[in-house]
């Protein structure tokens, strides 16, 4: 059997109602059906989810680890990005 | 947990034995393809398989044993090929091809389904439990075989032909599943009269392999037996293997 050929697709997992679905790692699968049952197996033995998705590892677009400097540094240095400039009222707890 | 004993509870004891030794075989069988099967991914689901049917075993066993004080280490590990009272369709060597373990999957997770179902709600309430528990499992079994003999069945050209050479060859050993259990008239209420499984358990099977572009086999059935203690040769070698520890250090824990 070939084996070679199966894409790897990166998996989610949503470990409670109300939580948002997280990364939990990749594995290889031969189709979207799949793979939903092999993360099933590998990443929720243990009753660590209540859902999951699967995503083409090849469909994701990510930034470039060379272009990091670009992307982020910049933000470091701006703090008016930040709401700290409101003074909160007294009383509001949930803020 | 309740106790089956003499008379009628010891045939409850025989029962039990009968369908663990069904999982604790197949237990056995679906862990000698870790680090065998076609990728990791599948090493880990069909562990997983294994290790549900082991949990079964372990509880029908332990209950089959507290009829005349044996645990459920004695019975695993320390009776012959002789005294084990699994279908056949069980210990057949799947000889490293992966359509087999697929085909016998299919089959034997759509038996399971079927009397798992069924024996939920026997009237002996750890037969019940055992089964409830369980009913969930196989129902991810029979889909993890069913996802598989469909994507083998109608893939490729080989695969067609070897998921079909799979059915074929496990074909055999099906009748044995539903054939007439001496001790179920004696445990009206408890056991599951394996004949009516047959109906919606070749149901299920047929659909898939409908779907999957392949052919219900047409092949006599082979001599059952199983439950009588009459095994073949694979189940001997298998035991060998299984049981070559427990044997050679009396008592010893791993």
């Amino acid at each position: 059997m070939t084996t070679r050929d199966w894409p790897l697709w990166e998996v989610f997992v949503r470990a409670r109602r109300g939580l948002s679905h997280s990364h939990v790692g990749s594995l290889h699968a031969p189709d979207a059906e799949m793979a939903v049952r092999n993360a099933r197996d590998v990443f929720t033995r243990r009753e660590e989810g209540v859902s999951i998705w699967v995503v083409p590892a090849a469909a994701i677009s990510a930034s470039s680890p060379d272009e990091k400097d670009a992307f982020f540094d910049p933000a470091a240095d701006k703090v008016y990005r930040h709401p700290t400039f409101y003074s909160v009222p007294a009383g509001v707890e949930h803020l | 947990m309740n106790t089956p004993g003499q008379g009628r509870a010891g045939d409850v004891a025989i029962y039990a034995l009968g369908l663990g030794d069904d999982a604790l075989v197949l237990a056995q069988r679906m862990g000698e393809w870790i680090a065998s099967a076609p990728e990791l991914e599948e090493d880990v689901a069909l562990g997983n398989i294994g290790l549900d049917l082991l949990g079964q075993a372990r509880a029908l066993l332990t209950y089959a044993g507290s009829a005349d004080g044996r645990t459920e280490d004695d019975l695993a590990y320390l009776r012959g090929a002789d005294e084990f009272c699994n279908v056949l369709l069980v210990e057949r060597p799947d000889d490293g091809d992966f359509a087999h373990c697929v085909a016998r999957l299919l089959v034997f997770s759509a038996y399971q389904a079927e009397l798992y179902a069924r024996l939920a709600s026997s009237g002996d309430e750890t037969l019940s439990a055992v089964a409830a528990k369980a009913v969930k499992e196989v129902a991810y079994h029979r889909d993890h075989a069913t996802q598989w003999a469909l994507r083998l069945g109608d893939g490729t050209e080989e695969s067609h032909r070897r998921m079909q050479a799979g059915l074929d060859a496990v074909w055999p050993y099906v009748d044995e599943l539903f054939a007439a259990d001496e001790l179920e008239p004696g445990l009206p209420g408890v056991a599951v009269d394996p004949a009516e499984l047959r109906e919606p358990t070749v149901a299920y099977v047929s659909g898939v392999v409908g779907r999957a572009t392949l052919a219900v086999p047409d092949v006599p059935a082979a001599p059952g037996g199983g439950r009588a203690g009459r095994h073949t040769d694979a189940l001997v070698s298998m035991l060998a293997e299984m049981q070559g520890l427990a044997r050679a250090m009396p008592g010893v824990t791993w």
